[in-house]
């Protein structure tokens, strides 16, 4: 039902795409993150509280309908419906039904709860297409929670210190997840442009986060001390970053579980904070999906399948897509687009 | 190990040298004597011998998260250490123990000579009950190199504030062997104990590489000049009839090196003089390789004497009839080194001992020219020191300065990519590079130093988007990215496929003006090969 082309996963029958990296007619999204929500399609078909931001990001000319999580539309006989991905908030798997065949293109997915996004829904399929950005038993994530209450004590002793606080984290999803962990009793947050702008979308989407302030060039940074700062990965090392001295920085990943990685980026905490899936989970939910075939897209994809193949006799191949997954090097352009000035 | 744990923790969650410096000296005051010790002794790379070896602890891994092998070690080249991905891999910890370091490393010291069984049964009971960076932490205990992101100057600095000493003077005390599980730091810092230890080195003092121009450096007579030799650092050491011969790298070598020996009976107790050890037949110094494979061997046999028979340049003198001299001028310190040496030559003529030349340039345009020979006279470069200079330690700018020769440089073709460890971990950092024999690509060497971070990561999505093939860890790339490689050295070699052997090779910069097809060829090195050797 579903082909494997240069433009990105194609239905020939509904004749859409599933979050394609080239210009095509009829595209449908999985979440806005630009590895999967690109410039210059026909139309885009998403979850609704996923359709402001693909606005704000790809322009508010674009042409996008919206399919709330759960119901299903008929294209040209195919049965198509959005479930919850549980990655980010409005990030969606896409479930395809043609003649009894069932499909389900899950984009990226989490299955621990994060507060914000809609929690992950296990959909039972033939083919299931599964991301592996961390599809290695080396990873195995800490419970958030703890992870959160790390994020607070350290903020609270950077505070004792006279010293602010900036965490890095992508500004879609993982921001809004992070602040709403935070302990306003503390002290003040605050925010980058990029964070804030898309903030103001989630609580427009009757999201709730304690009250933040966004870091305009008027504010006076004498006055930001022992404050919680959110700001996309890519302010690391600008004079932006310096402004806020003194601070301590951290970065919230789950490629912070290596200290080879904490170690080359030169921060002074890693926190392990990811939205994808960890070994535990993927394997999880490619058992829970039922299907027989699995298609890999991006991560650790070859040996990934070969263990599926191996531990639980699947079909499970490989796929050449474009998608990157969770990225620390922010080469894409998750935060430029939304940050008009500071 | 909780304190420990603590520590190591501390050094994890910053980068800065001082907060670093604060964690260890907040530990050296509260940890008990017989774990600071031990603590110092890890740190500082003095680590104890290894009680197990991998191929247990993998069996052992294997057994424990039944994954199959091929993932486990999938799992290790990303993870790039072998004790954090069993660390990552083990099953939860059902227990909880808190055993002080100390206890642990004497638990683990008396493996040595127990079975199989006694060991696993001991190693998989610990990894039962540690958890978090305490499992992390025995694992690096299990495995080896220490490394976790503290220099040995953090750690002089932080006992130097606790005992009150100065740093060089703590550099001294921890320097060469003492044995952690008969002394304590108290001991150990202390003047009588430092006063018994006869083998004890001094720590050497190192030099930073010159980068600015002469007109800062002053008079040109200022200045001793010396060739700057690429052989074994070492110290020889002669107290009350004992010979110890230290590297740099605070190994005890004496044993490998028989051609000194008789100085324990010709050099007055308590000399200590510092100097470059190299293999040197009839006049000529001999490549670095040649002492390497001496080196190497178990047994010095009669012919791999007479094949690299050695010589040390001498530098310097550090200790005169057991006077610490290293606060006199350096001028003055030469003058009774020479003056040691001709009484040596006098009643031993034969010892092979020589002082390092001053090569007295009288001017800077003359220091440079010679700089510009060190091929020729197989150096590697100058050293530059005030010739009013003290013996300080460690690395340090001012007095001295070392002023290497260019390196030799080639264009390869990366051909193969492996991931890193450490800091490179779970990237593609090291590479094999080819240059053309004849239409084919024939490998001549590995590198993975000399890339930028930003580089690093662009050449690492590259080779995943231009695999040709896997072989386990070893991907094959497309032949298409161009590779300035820096080399010291170059020596004909018939284990390689290019017929040649480089030293130091790291990448020194990334041609992205030149195709594939503009890289050097095996003619160029075998060129380069003749004219060094002619040389």
């Amino acid at each position: 039902m579903l082909q494997f082309t240069s433009k990105g996963i194609y239905c020939p029958v509904a004749d859409i795409y599933i979050d394609p990296w080239r210009p095509v007619g009829k595209a449908v999204i999985t979440h806005a993150h630009s590895d999967h929500a690109r410039f210059g399609m026909g139309s885009y078909l998403c979850s609704p509280p996923t359709a402001p931001v693909l606005k704000l990001r790809l322009g508010s000319d674009i042409q996008v309908q919206t399919v709330p999580f759960g119901t299903i539309i008929d294209i040209n006989g195919v049965k198509l419906s959005l479930h919850p991905a549980g990655h980010i908030w409005g990030s969606a798997q896409v479930r395809l039904e043609y003649k009894g065949e069932v499909w389900v293109v899950s984009g990226d997915y989490k299955l621990s709860p994060d507060g914000c996004s809609e929690p992950f829904e296990s959909v039972k399929c033939h083919s299931f297409i599964t991301e592996c950005t961390f599809g290695l038993p080396i990873y195995r994530f800490p419970e958030a929670q703890l992870v959160h209450e790390n994020i607070n004590e350290w903020w609270e002793q950077n505070r004792l210190n006279g010293k602010n606080s900036l965490l890095l984290t992508y500004s879609l999803g993982k921001a809004q997840r992070v602040i709403r962990q935070l302990n306003p009793d503390i002290g003040p947050i605050y925010t980058h442009g990029a964070v804030d702008n898309i903030n103001q979308l989630y609580l427009s989407l009757d999201g709730k986060l304690p009250p933040t302030t966004r870091i305009t060039p008027d504010l006076s940074r004498k006055d930001i001390r022992g404050a919680m700062i959110v700001a996309p990965p890519s302010v690391a090392g600008s004079s932006w970053m310096r402004s806020l001295q003194p601070l301590e920085w951290g970065i919230c990943s789950g490629w912070m579980q290596l200290r080879g990685a904490r170690r080359r980026r030169g921060s002074d905490r890693g926190f392990v904070l990811s939205d994808h899936a960890d070994w535990d989970q993927l394997n999880e939910a490619v058992k829970a999906s039922g299907a027989e075939n699995i298609y890999a897209t991006h991560g650790y994809k070859s040996a990934f399948s070969r263990w599926l193949n191996e531990a639980y006799g699947l079909n499970a191949v490989e796929l050449e897509t474009e998608f990157t997954g969770e990225s620390l090097e922010e080469s894409n352009n998750d935060t430029g687009k939304d940050y008009e000035g500071v | 190990m909780k304190g420990f744990s603590t520590l190591y923790e501390r050094f994890d969650q910053t980068t800065k040298t001082n907060e670093k410096i604060a964690a260890m000296r907040d530990y050296l005051i509260g940890a008990p004597a017989e774990d600071a010790v031990w603590a110092v002794a890890i740190l500082s790379g003095r680590r104890p011998k290894r009680a197990v070896n991998t191929g247990l602890l993998w069996k052992w891994l294997y057994e424990l998260t039944e994954l199959p092998a091929w993932l486990l070690e999938e799992s290790y080249h990303v993870a790039g250490d072998l004790a954090e991905t069993m660390s990552l891999l083990l099953p939860p910890a059902a227990d909880h123990s808190e055993k002080p370091l100390h206890t642990i490393i004497n638990e683990l010291q008396s493996l040595h000579q127990a079975s199989e069984e006694e060991k696993k049964t001991y190693v998989t009971g610990m990894w039962n009950s540690l958890s978090g960076s305490s499992l992390f932490l025995f694992n690096k205990l299990l495995t080896g190199g220490f490394r976790v992101g503290v220099s040995e100057k953090i750690i002089i600095k932080a006992l130097a504030q606790v005992y009150k000493l100065d740093e060089s003077t703590v550099a001294h005390r921890i320097s060469g062997q003492w044995n952690p599980a008969a002394t304590d730091l108290a001991a150990l810092m202390s003047e009588e104990y430092h006063g018994t230890d006869l083998s004890k080195p001094y720590p050497f003092y190192l030099a930073y590489p010159l980068e600015q121009d002469f007109s800062e450096l002053g008079e040109v007579s200022d200045w001793i000049v010396e060739r700057k030799y690429d052989g074994i650092r070492g110290q020889i050491i002669v107290r009350e009839g004992n010979l110890f011969i230290w590297s740099r790298g605070e190994d005890l070598l004496t044993d490998k090196f028989p051609e000194f020996h008789e100085l324990s009976k010709l050099l007055p107790s308590g000399t200590v003089i510092d100097g470059e050890i190299l293999p040197v037949k009839e006049d000529l110094i001999l490549p670095f390789h040649v002492m390497q494979t001496r080196i190497g061997r178990k047994q010095l046999t009669k012919k791999a004497l007479s094949d690299a028979p050695l010589q040390m340049i001498c530098y310097d003198l550090l200790e005169e009839n057991g006077n610490d001299i290293r606060t006199l001028p350096l001028q003055e310190r030469r003058m009774r080194l020479s003056a040691l040496l001709d009484q040596l030559h006098g009643s031993a003529p034969g010892m092979p001992m020589q002082l390092s030349p001053d090569l007295a340039c009288a001017d800077w345009d003359t220091v440079a020219a010679e700089r510009d020979r060190a091929r020729e006279t197989s150096s590697e470069g100058l050293m530059l020191k005030r010739r009013d200079s003290a013996y300080g330690t460690g690395r340090r700018k001012g007095s001295w300065w070392k002023w290497k020769v260019d390196p030799l440089t080639i264009d390869g073709v990366m051909i193969y990519a492996q991931k890193g460890h450490g800091r490179r971990a779970n990237l593609y950092t090291d590479f094999t590079f080819a240059v053309w024999d004849q239409g084919d690509l024939v490998p001549f060497c590995k590198a993975y130093s000399g890339l930028t971070d930003k580089e690093m990561s662009e050449v690492d999505a590259w080779i995943k988007k231009h695999t040709l093939n896997k072989f386990g860890p070893v991907r094959a790339v497309e032949p298409e990215l161009v590779f300035e490689i820096a080399f010291e050295g170059i020596q004909p070699s018939p284990r390689h496929k290019s017929g040649i052997a480089l030293r130091f090779p790291r990448i020194a910069r990334w041609r992205l003006d030149k195709s594939a097809a503009a890289a050097n060829t095996k003619e160029d090195l075998l060129a380069i090969l003749q004219q060094h050797e002619q040389s």
